[in-house]
């Protein structure tokens, strides 16, 4: 396989994602099939290509640095799934730190 | 005729000779959701209070003939792309209750014009599929059989459009997310080349393809849309500032004398099923008999073209899905410390195939793996564009079918990611290049679904493919 179940748990803390024992395994089995997919890449010889990274070509998009108005802060708070004074609340950042609201 | 089954051309027509009023037009449209959506599933929100009021607008804007080229027009929006004060989930749990406090540039501009949001359509999550099975909010089904899927991922906007539920929608094409669904429903639908329209107020998905189109009924509607929804938006710095062609002028231009190359690559492809080919090439016939000259030429990468696009896309997705972590918005699973909010909210937020995709970007991404991943289909990707380039300097379009198959069985393909990734094989690769492509309808299969062909056109030369849409839709 090319991705063992280790390392799909290691992405996964690294991208935030909390994942099933199930998950794992499936995730691990459909991700090697694919990753094994790709290997066909090596077929091609890009060793004199250069990178895309957009295709506009535009470069250096500039404006005038003038304040203008970002929308309605009331709404953006609605939005917010835990307010208190019209602060975002979140819990703490170190583990296993109570809530202290 | 029922109203909703019109095209914009004809339902703007109607308007203005006072032959039925916008809110008569808007109430058929949803009448018609009304009795289809627990089958076909098209709708994830229907916006029927909010769409009637704009209609009476509408039609008070026309009687004192100060209406805009929409004007009184209901069309649906795919559910990934924001709209002021109206639900928008991504088909996603994670925003099941997201009411976006701005509206997408290309939307503000579609109302401006008199357009009328009636609903939000369904599709994959975020734009993760081929198929529409990947929404948290149920698949979309076929309305020409609904055994099969709508296509992917604006599966809602190509069936709520072939089932006259709206008269047109926008939805976003990454890798053939309109092209597919609507060649699977027998509707006209327009990648246009990136950096033709805004993709403001769009959930991104991968920032160096994402594009925004729309699926109609014809060429010409998609013509009039595209006048309307293109042009430079200070709020997308990818945009391009060129001029915007009248494209409703242009489609009327004579295609005899024009260049249409044909690449066997798209007719080699494994699997394909032999009457799409017959399709096909009946339709490059009847190019021919307009008087195009038919070329044909080669586009030697495209079947790299699957195993980059799917290298780049969960990159920049897994990057882009970073935002949706339960803390500013979206739902939020209640946690002691700040790593499980984030965990246990995308944990339930997402559904299978957005994970996946997260999983395959991040290691795709991760130390040591990024040169040979990311780097690696950014290079192939250099030489896909080149293929396009080098055909250009040849022909004026391109034609090839959109998709190998008609529209395949709800079911078949969900369990074998790999699958369904190459049924964009024939997609992605003008994705990847930046060009513009439209799928227009070319006849059905013997088993009753319908069949699409793909034109594809040079950078920012959507007047040549839509010309030749046009032309073979006549």
């Amino acid at each position: 396989m090319a991705i063992s179940l280790k390392e799909v748990r290691k992405i996964a803390s690294l991208a935030r994602l909390e994942l099933t024992p199930e998950e794992e395994q499936r995730h691990a089995e459909t991700i090697s099939a694919v990753l094994d997919y790709m290997k066909v890449l090596n077929e091609v010889d890009t060793s004199r290509v250069e990178a895309t990274e957009q295709v506009t070509g535009l470069t250096n998009i500039f404006r005038e640095d003038e304040p203008v108005s970002g929308g309605n802060r009331n709404e953006l708070i609605d939005e917010m799934p835990e307010v208190y004074a019209g602060e975002l609340v979140v819990p703490g950042v170190f583990a296993d730190e109570e809530e202290k609201i | 005729m029922n109203l909703n089954e019109l095209t914009i051309k004809e339902a703007v027509e109607g308007l203005k000779n006072k032959k039925f009023s916008s809110v008569e037009l808007t109430e058929s449209c949803l009448k018609r959701i009304g009795q289809r959506n627990t089958e076909i599933n098209a709708f994830i929100s229907v916006n029927a209070e909010e769409a009637l009021l704009d209609a009476r607008t509408a039609d008070i804007l026309i009687g004192k003939k100060k209406a805009g080229t929409i004007a009184g027009i209901p069309f649906a929006v795919k559910d990934a792309i924001c709209t002021v004060d109206l639900r928008s989930t991504g088909a996603a749990k994670i925003l099941d209750n997201y009411i976006p406090p701005y509206e997408a540039t290309v939307i503000r501009r579609l109302r401006e014009a008199g357009g009328v949001v009636i609903g939000k359509n369904n599709c994959d999550a975020f734009g993760h599929g081929a198929s529409n099975e990947n929404s948290m909010y149920g698949a979309v089904r076929n309305p020409y059989d609904i055994s099969k899927v709508a296509g992917g991922s604006s599966g809602g906007s190509a069936a709520a459009v072939s089932d006259n539920e709206c008269i047109f929608s926008i939805a976003e094409d990454t890798g053939g997310s309109i092209r597919q669904p609507a060649a699977f429903c027998g509707v006209v639908g327009l990648r246009p080349s990136y950096g033709r329209n805004s993709r403001f107020g769009i959930m991104p998905m991968a920032s160096s393809l994402d594009t925004v189109g729309p699926i109609a009924k014809s060429v010409e509607d998609i013509a009039l849309l595209m006048e309307i929804m293109a042009g430079r938006d200070p709020k997308d710095a990818t945009t391009v500032n060129e001029p915007v062609p009248l494209y409703s002028k242009e489609i009327e231009k004579n295609i005899n004398g024009m260049k249409v190359g044909v690449p066997e690559e798209y007719f080699n492809v494994k699997g394909i099923d032999k009457e799409i080919i017959k399709a096909t090439e009946k339709e490059i016939e009847k190019l021919r008999d307009l008087g195009c000259k038919i070329v044909p030429v080669s586009l030697p990468h495209t079947k790299y073209a699957i195993a980059a696009y799917y290298i780049i896309v969960p990159s920049e997705d897994s990057s882009n899905l970073a935002r949706l972590d339960g803390v500013r918005y979206g739902e939020r699973v209640k946690t002691k410390n700040l790593f499980d909010l984030y965990a246990k909210s995308r944990a339930i937020g997402f559904p299978e195939e957005v994970k996946r995709r997260i999983l395959i970007g991040t290691y795709a991404l991760s130390a040591g793996y990024y040169d040979a991943y990311y780097k690696k289909a950014q290079k192939v990707r250099t030489l896909i564009k080149n293929d396009f380039e080098e055909a250009f300097k040849k022909v004026d379009a391109i034609i090839t079918p959109t998709t190998p198959s008609p529209a395949f069985g709800v079911g078949e393909m969900i369990s074998d990611p790999l699958s369904m990734y190459l049924a964009d094989a024939m997609v992605s690769p003008a994705a990847m290049a930046g060009v513009p492509a439209l799928s227009v309808p070319a006849g059905m299969t013997k088993a009753g679904l319908p069949i699409g062909v793909q034109i594809i056109g040079a950078r920012l030369n959507e007047s040549a493919v839509l010309r030749i849409g046009y032309s073979l839709q006549k």
